[in-house]
C-alpha cells in the first residue's frame, strides 16, 4: 500500500468516478451524494498522507508497470506537485459538498465528472513524462467540457463550443510540439529530456527551440495568458459557479506545466536554450495583468469580476515563473495556493448572493437586499480583503513576498508600478461591487423575492474556502517554509534528475 | 519520400487551418479533423522515415522506432473521441442557437454591437 501511495491520487478518483456510474448509485440521489463526498474526502486524505511522506522522505518516484525511467512512464511526487494535488483534492471535496445542496441535479453525471476532472488534474501534476502530460490534459479537458455544459442554457452552449474548439486546436499544437521534441531528443521523459537538451548541436538546437516555444503556446492557452486568454471570462462566467470554482485549479495546471518545463527542461543547465522562454513569459504576463485589471473595472456581474481576477492571478504567477529564482518560485507557490482558494470562494459567494437577489442575480446593480446579509457580507469582506491583498490576510503576505522576490532593479522598474496600480484597481472594483450589492437597495421592491437561505452543505463548503485566507495567515510560517522547500527542490536540477532516473533510490 | 511526406503534412495543416478559420461549425469540425490527420502523420515521422525495417526489437539489427507508433495510436484514439464530442456539440449548438454560425448568430452589419 505504502509504495503505491504516489499512485493513489490518480487511482482513487478514477475508481470513484466508475463506482458512481454503476447502477446502485446511479439512480439514488442521496446515496450518490454521500458516496461522492466521502470518496472525495478519502482522496484528499490520501493526498495529505502523500504530502507528509514526501516532506519526510524526499521525492517519490513511481514507475508504472515497474518499467524504469526513461523507458517507462514514471510518476514523480515532489513537494510542489503534492501540494497542488492536495489543493485540487480539497477543491474537489468542497465542490462535491457544495453541489450536493441541489446543483448536481440540474444535469446528469455531475459527481462522476468531478472525479474524472480531479483524476486528470492530479495526473497532470504528478506525471514525469511529457506525452503522459498530454494524455492527462485530455482527460481533464473532456471532463471539463461536459461539466461546462452541466445545467446550461443557450449562452452556455456558445461558450462551450468556443472553449472546445480552442482546446482541440491547442491539443493539436501540443502533439506537434511533442513530435518535434521527440524527434530531436529521442525521449519524452522530462528528466531525460532535460539532460539531452544540453547536448544538442547544430540545427537540432533550433528544432528544439521551436518545440519548446510551441509548448509555451499550449500552456499559455491552458493558463489563459495574453493573447490566448479571451476564452476565459465567458467560459467561467457561463459555467455553473460551483463548476467555475472547480475550474479555478485548471489555469494553474498551465502555470505548473510552465514551471516544470521552463525550469527543468529549458532551465539553467540547458546550454544554448537555457531560459529561452523567459522574455516571452515576462512581457505577456505583464500585459495579462494590465488586461485583467481593465476587465475587473469593466465587469458587470460578480462572476465576470471573479473570472477577471483569475486572469490577474495567472499573470502574476507567470511573471514570477519568468523571474526564475528560488525566491520568486517560492512566492509563486504561496500565491498560487492563496489565489486558487480565494477565487473559488468568490465564485461560490457570487452564486449564493445571486440566489438571494431574485432576477438581479449577481449583477453589480442596486437590487433587493440579500436575506442573510451578515453571513454573506462577512464572507465577502474576508474574501475581498484577501483577494485585494490588504493586511492582515494571506493576500498581503503573498504580495509582500512577490514584491520582495522581484526586488532586482531589472524587474522592479516595470513590475512594481504595474502591480501596485493593479492592486489599487482591484480594490476599487471589489469595493464597488461589495458596496453596491450589500448597501444599495431598490426603494420599491417590484417583485417578491423568494426567501432562500443558504443550505448547510453550501455553508460548510463556503466556510472551508473562506477560512483558507485567515488560516494561511496564521500558519504562514510553516507554509512559507514548505513553499521555500518546494521551490528549492524545483530548482535543484542535478538532484532531481538523479533521483528520477535512478527510480527514486 | 521525405519531400512527398512533408508536403502532405503541410497541405493538410494549411487546409485544416483554413477550414478552422471559417465561420460555420461544420467546416470547423472538418478543419479539426484534417489538422488531427496532419498531426498523426507528423508524430509518425518523428521516429524518422524508413523502409523495410523490422517493427519489433531483436528480429533484425535495423529496426524502426516503435515509440512514435504507440504515440500515434494514442493520439488517434483521443482525437477520435474529441471529434465525436465536437460533432455532438455542434449539433446541439445548431438546435440551441438556431444557427450553425460559430457565434450562434449571423453578424448583422447594421446592428450596433451590444456588450
Amino acid at each position: 500500500m505504502i509504495q503505491n501511495l504516489t499512485f493513489l491520487p490518480i487511482l482513487l478518483p478514477m475508481l470513484a468516478g466508475v463506482l458512481l456510474l454503476m447502477p446502485p448509485l446511479g439512480s439514488k440521489t442521496t446515496s450518490r451524494r454521500i458516496t461522492s463526498v466521502v470518496l472525495s474526502a478519502i482522496t484528499f486524505l490520501a493526498s495529505v498522507v502523500l504530502l507528509l511522506k514526501v516532506q519526510a522522505d524526499g521525492i517519490q518516484v513511481y514507475a508504472i508497470g515497474d518499467w524504469s525511467a526513461p523507458f517507462g512512464i514514471v510518476l514523480v511526487a515532489d513537494q510542489l506537485s503534492t501540494l497542488l494535488v492536495c489543493l485540487t483534492t480539497l477543491l474537489g471535496f468542497v465542490c462535491t459538498l457544495y453541489a450536493s445542496a441541489g446543483d448536481d441535479e440540474k444535469g446528469s453525471f455531475f459527481h462522476p465528472l468531478v472525479h474524472f476532472l480531479i483524476l486528470g488534474v492530479n495526473g497532470a501534476f504528478l506525471t514525469g513524462d511529457a506525452f503522459n502530460l498530454f494524455v492527462f490534459f485530455e482527460v481533464l479537458l473532456i471532463a471539463s467540457y461536459s461539466l461546462l455544459m452541466h445545467g446550461g442554457d443557450k449562452k452556455n452552449t456558445r461558450a462551450a463550443l468556443h472553449y472546445v474548439i480552442l482546446n482541440l486546436v491547442g491539443s493539436a499544437v501540443f502533439l506537434i510540439a511533442l513530435g518535434i521534441l521527440y524527434g530531436v531528443l529521442g525521449t519524452l521523459n522530462m528528466a531525460d529530456m532535460a539532460q539531452k537538451v544540453a547536448l544538442l548541436q547544430g540545427d537540432d538546437v533550433y528544432l528544439a527551440k521551436i518545440g519548446g516555444l510551441l509548448l509555451l503556446v499550449v500552456f499559455a492557452l491552458k493558463g489563459a495568458l495574453l493573447p490566448l486568454h479571451l476564452w476565459l471570462p465567458n467560459t467561467y462566467s457561463s459555467a455553473m459557479p460551483v463548476v467555475a470554482a472547480l475550474f479555478a485549479i485548471m489555469t494553474k495546471v498551465g502555470v505548473y506545466s510552465m514551471m516544470r518545463v521552463y525550469t527543468l527542461i529549458f532551465g539553467d543547465e540547458a546550454g544554448e536554450l537555457s531560459h529561452m522562454a523567459q522574455s516571452w513569459l515576462w512581457w505577456s504576463a505583464l500585459a495579462t495583468i494590465a488586461l485583467g485589471v481593465m476587465g475587473v473595472l469593466a465587469s458587470k456581474d460578480l462572476r465576470k469580476l471573479t473570472a477577471n481576477l483569475v486572469i490577474i492571478s495567472v499573470g502574476t504567477l507567470v511573471a514570477l515563473v519568468a523571474v526564475q529564482s528560488v525566491e520568486a518560485s517560492s512566492a509563486a507557490i504561496y500565491y498560487l495556493v492563496h489565489s486558487t482558494l480565494v477565487t473559488a470562494a468568490l465564485f461560490l459567494l457570487a452564486d449564493l448572493i445571486g440566489r438571494q437577489r431574485g432576477n438581479v442575480a449577481d449583477s453589480i446593480t442596486a437590487g433587493p437586499p440579500v436575506s442573510q446579509p451578515r453571513l454573506l457580507g462577512v464572507c465577502f469582506l474576508i474574501a475581498g480583503i484577501a483577494v485585494i491583498g490588504m493586511p492582515p490576510l494571506s493576500g498581503f503576505i503573498g504580495k509582500v513576498w512577490l514584491l520582495k522576490a522581484t526586488l532586482n532593479a531589472e524587474y522592479s522598474m516595470v513590475f512594481w508600478p504595474l502591480y501596485l496600480l493593479a492592486s489599487l484597481a482591484i480594490m476599487v472594483g471589489v469595493t464597488k461591487a461589495g458596496s453596491t450589492i450589500f448597501w444599495h437597495h431598490q426603494d420599491k421592491v417590484t417583485e417578491s423575492v423568494e426567501q432562500t437561505r443558504v443550505h448547510p452543505a453550501q455553508l460548510a463548503a463556503l466556510i472551508i474556502l473562506v477560512s483558507g485566507a485567515p488560516l494561511m495567515t496564521i500558519f504562514a510560517g510553516p507554509l512559507s517554509e514548505y513553499a521555500i522547500g518546494a521551490a528549492t527542490q524545483l530548482h535543484d536540477f542535478n538532484n532531481t534528475i538523479k533521483i528520477i532516473l535512478s527510480g527514486g533510490k | 519520400m521525405e519531400l512527398l511526406y512533408a508536403s502532405c503534412v503541410g497541405l493538410l495543416v494549411s487546409c485544416g487551418v483554413f477550414l478552422i478559420l471559417r465561420a460555420r461549425t461544420f467546416t470547423v469540425v472538418l478543419g479539426l479533423t484534417m489538422l488531427s490527420y496532419a498531426v498523426n502523420l507528423f508524430l509518425f515521422s518523428s521516429g524518422r522515415l524508413s523502409l523495410n525495417q523490422a517493427a519489433v526489437l531483436g528480429y533484425s539489427s535495423e529496426y524502426a522506432d516503435p515509440l512514435p507508433q504507440a504515440l500515434v495510436l494514442t493520439a488517434i484514439v483521443i482525437g477520435f473521441a474529441m471529434t465525436a464530442f465536437v460533432v455532438i456539440l455542434a449539433i446541439r449548438g445548431r438546435s440551441d442557437l438556431g444557427s450553425d454560425h460559430v457565434d450562434g448568430e449571423l453578424p448583422d452589419k447594421n446592428k450596433k454591437v451590444k456588450v
